[in-house]
């Protein structure tokens, strides 16, 4: 029989279909997991893509021709079925169902299993072969649950206001900086938003998801006009001059890496805070299982290690090249803006 | 354990000495003094005896995370620390107790008098009822080291804080052959007694690297001297005894038997400053040399043949029972001289003779010759300074050589661990031989942390294959590597073995057929090695 979907040097291609799924060279379909950037690319002739994810893709990639689909709203492309279902990753980000002759593929895009709150639920889907990400595919990696993670961040940010220094947070652009955004107490002080996230968060509530206020960051904003602010910016723009007006302050980052104490020190942060918009160990097993396939492709993260547990827990396991990077904490994001 | 914890967070999420320094003087206000103690003890890397080994270790976490034994080793290798992956991959505890830190090392040392089935039991119930950081940190007990970013010198300022004691004072009790299980914190700390300990050295004076003779004045200002490659080591003859401690306040007495003899001849009460050389026929021999009797604790016969040791004396820092830091340099060398003057020939000591210069020109001839003479370069010290404590500015110099280097390209990328466990760092390079590559040396240090980002990026996506943990990549990238020095080794493929190789540059302007060649190596190996 042959494969619902193949793995190519342009992304995952569906040949029953003629189309790719998250391509990273220019094809002429093209279906869309979510909106970051390693994922949403620029070139493809047509886009295909959930309701919730076009916002931001119109917002990044400028004129494109872009289609739009509904969760569980199926679709006939060639002979392939397709469908969209919740990835739980950021607001509108999805797996896509591919059902060729009775075979049921699945690609994961990025996704994770706990509910965040802002995102639409990860929910499982039953198929055949079952195509992973595994950024965090390794048993160190466990999340805070959001209720602890929610008190640490709260905790850091009035200790910080009562001492008279600005609580910078790191963290991504789409997704994680909204995520934060909606778990924070604004009581404690006024929030302050770098231009990236700002951006981001316009084009969200544009679309209906709620927000609390939130100020962007111009020249004339400081800690002298805003004392005790929460400040939301790309991890990018950590440690530069724009970060210097806030005065005294104290830097964290919002990440999975968070878990190990090295790449902490490494970024010299003061505090980290552990959350990502990725699954941990145990939600990537979790959500293998679920699917009850028995075929499962790893695209990026720690593959190896991965395929070889999934091997032994008797997956029929296999890693696949790809140009996803996961939650890279290294790779500068300004495609995020 | 909580308040160690709290104070190993307080550490560990600061860059900033400040606030580093408050958290511990607060601690060594409020712990009890036997956990003060233990504190520093372990800051400064005296950690108590391994008694369970680290294969035992991983073993029970392994199995009470239900994780098979490659899974476990594949995690390790990602977070760089044995302890904090096993607080990693355990499951939450479900009990909790909070003892001291004295308390949970009593308790290792006594696990270490059971049998294997006990001790486990005794680990696991431990692991079970300590939360995370707590767990992370009993675990750090068990296997080795606290390096986490506090420095002699802050450990010092605290305890002045804490204290209302002088930062120097402080400094000088702190060093020495003690252990929280022979000393306590009254005895060590408080009580007031400069002859507690006659192996105590003095702190090692370090010198910055020169960066111009604009601010020096007068060459006649200044003695120079080779920058022997060596280890640095502190002779002490004090009551009988004599003992030999490095600068990473090891105790190498032990390790060097041939020093026993200058007991004879030396005056009690006499502490050198020197470099312990690897020496014979009146010339210094090459690091490979020494390299033999580093790490040994005890010294075969036939090894103290092959390669003998001295100690090549820079200055002399007590004469007569007496500390003469403050005396100046150039009055405590004529002493020294007068010393080594009734050493014999047979002894191992000499003393490093000044190199003769009128101007800095040519001071920087013989800098040229320092490979000559298996010297790294030239210390500059000034004639009229006292003997400072740690690494200080201003009266000495250190002018080192400048490294041999290499232009050679990069075949496999591995990630590093720890602080590191993302990015790329650790790469193997090659030269070229014919239509082949020939791997000679690994590196890991040199590149910004934006160039490690940038290769990073470029490994993920050429990678050609897979061994492990290591990627082979597509020859295309040139860098210049830079090293020590270089040695004959048929252990490996290009029969050459470098010392300290680093990445100087990454040579984007050069192409691949513009590498040095095996020839190349080969020819620097006859010339250095």
């Amino acid at each position: 029989m042959a494969d619902v979907l193949t793995f190519t040097d342009r992304g995952i291609y569906c040949p029953a279909g003629d189309f790719y799924i998250d391509p990273w060279k220019p094809v002429d379909r093209a279906l869309i997991t979510h909106g970051h950037s390693d994922h949403a690319r620029n070139g493809m002739g047509h886009y295909l893509a959930t309701i919730g994810t076009a916002p931001v893709m119109r917002h990044r990639l400028g004129e494109i021709t872009l289609e739009t689909i509904a969760y569980g709203q199926e679709r006939q492309i060639g002979d392939a079925r397709v469908s969209f279902h919740p990835a739980g990753h950021v607001p509108g980000s999805a797996q896509i169902r591919v059902a060729v002759k009775g075979q049921v593929w699945v690609v994961s895009g990025d996704y994770k299993t706990v509910a965040d709150g802002l995102s639409e639920p990860f929910e499982p889907v039953t198929c055949h072969a079952f195509i992973t990400e595994c950024t965090f595919g390794l048993p160190i990696f466990k999340w805070t649950p959001e209720d602890i993670l929610t008190q640490q961040i709260n905790d850091w940010w009035a200790a910080n206001a009562a001492a008279g220094r600005t609580s910078i947070l790191g963290a991504y652009a789409l997704g994680k900086a909204q995520r934060l955004l909606t778990t924070v107490n604004p009581d404690i002080g006024p929030i302050l938003t770098h231009g990236a996230i700002e951006n981001t968060n316009a084009v969200l509530r544009g679309q209906g998801v709620s927000l609390p206020d939130t100020t962007l960051v111009t020249r004339e904003i400081t800690h002298k006009t805003h004392p005790g602010a929460l400040v939301l910016a790309t991890p990018s723009a950590l440690g530069t001059t724009w970060a210097r007006r806030f005065g005294p302050s104290s830097t964290a980052f919002a990440s999975g890496w968070m878990a190990l104490r090295g790449v902490r020190r490494r970024r010299a942060a003061d505090r980290g805070f552990i959350v990502s918009d990725h699954a941990d160990w145990e939600g990537l097993n979790t959500a293998i299982k679920a699917t009850g396939a028995t075929k499962i492709f790893a695209t990026h993260g720690y593959t190896s290690a991965f395929q070889k547990w999934l091997t032994s827990q008797g997956y029929d396991a296999h890693i696949v090249s790809t140009d996803y990077q996961g939650e890279g904490f290294d790779q500068a994001d300004e495609a995020e803006a | 354990m909580k308040d160690f914890a709290t104070l190993f967070t307080r550490i560990d999420e600061s860059t900033k000495t400040t606030v580093k320094t408050a958290a511990l003087a607060d601690y060594f206000q409020t712990a009890t003094p036997e956990d003060r103690l233990w504190t520093i003890a372990l800051f400064a890397g005296r950690r108590p005896k391994r008694t369970i080994t680290a294969t035992r270790l991983r073993a029970w976490a392994a199995e009470v995370a239900g994780l098979p034994d490659w899974l476990f080793e594949e995690s390790y290798s990602i977070v760089g620390d044995l302890a904090e992956t096993i607080a990693l991959v355990l499951p939450p505890a479900t009990e909790s107790q909070d003892q001291t830190l004295a308390h949970w090392i009593g308790y290792i040392k006594t696990l270490s008098t059971l049998e294997d089935d006990d001790r486990k039991a005794g680990i696991l119930t431990a692991w079970n009822s300590l939360p995370n950081t707590e767990r992370f940190l009993f675990t750090k007990l068990l296997t080795g080291g606290f390096r986490i970013g506090v420095s002699a010198k802050l450990i010092t300022r605290a305890l002045a804080k804490a204290t209302g004691q002088d930062e120097p004072q402080l400094t000088h009790k702190l060093m020495g052959n003690w252990t929280p299980d022979t000393t306590t914190w009254e005895a060590l700390i408080e009580a007031d007694d400069p002859t507690a300990d006659l192996s105590r050295p003095y702190p090692f004076y370090l010198a910055y690297g020169l960066d111009g003779f604009d601010d020096l004045g007068p060459p006649t200002d200044w003695n120079a001297e080779r920058k022997w490659d060596g280890i640095r080591g502190q002779l002490i003859i004090r009551g009988g005894e004599h003992h030999l401690w490095s600068r990473g306040e090891d105790l190498m007495t032990d390790r060097f038997p041939e020093f026993a003899q200058l007991r004879d001849y030396l005056p009690d009460g006499t502490v050198i400053d020197g470099e312990v050389l690897a020496f014979a026929n009146e010339t210094p021999l090459s690091f490979n040399a020494l390299q033999k009797r580093i790490g040994r604790k005890t010294v075969p016969k036939k090894l103290l043949t092959e390669a003998p040791v001295i100690l090549m004396a820079y200055d002399l820092l007590e004469h007569q029972g007496h500390d003469i830091r403050e005396t100046p340099l150039k009055d405590r060398r004529d002493i020294l001289q007068t010393l080594i003057t009734y050493v014999p020939k047979t002894a191992p000591l000499r003393l490093s003779v000044s190199v003769p210069f009128q101007t800095w020109d040519d001071l920087s001839t013989a800098r040229d010759q320092s490979r000559e003479f298996n010297a790294e370069g030239l210390m500059l010290k000034r004639r009229d300074s006292p003997y400072l404590a740690g690494r200080k500015r201003g009266d000495w110099w250190k002018w080192k050589i400048d490294p041999l280097t290499i232009d050679a390209v990069m075949i496999y990328a591995q990630a590093g661990h720890g602080r590191r466990a993302n990015l790329f760092t650790d790469y193997t390079f090659a030269v070229r031989h014919g239509n082949d590559l020939v791997p000679f040396t690994k590196a890991y240090s040199g590149l910004t942390d934006k160039e490690f980002r940038e290769i990073t990026a470029w490994v993920r996506k050429n990678t050609l294959q897979r061994f492990g943990p290591v990627r082979q990549v597509p020859p295309e990238h040139v860098f210049e590597i830079a090293f020590e020095g270089i040695q004959e080794s048929p252990r490996h493929k290009s029969g050459v073995a470098l010392r300290f190789p680093r990445m100087l540059r990454w040579r984007r302007d050069k192409p691949v057929d513009e590498a040095n060649t095996l020839d190349d190596l080969k020819e620097l190996l006859a010339t250095y090695g």
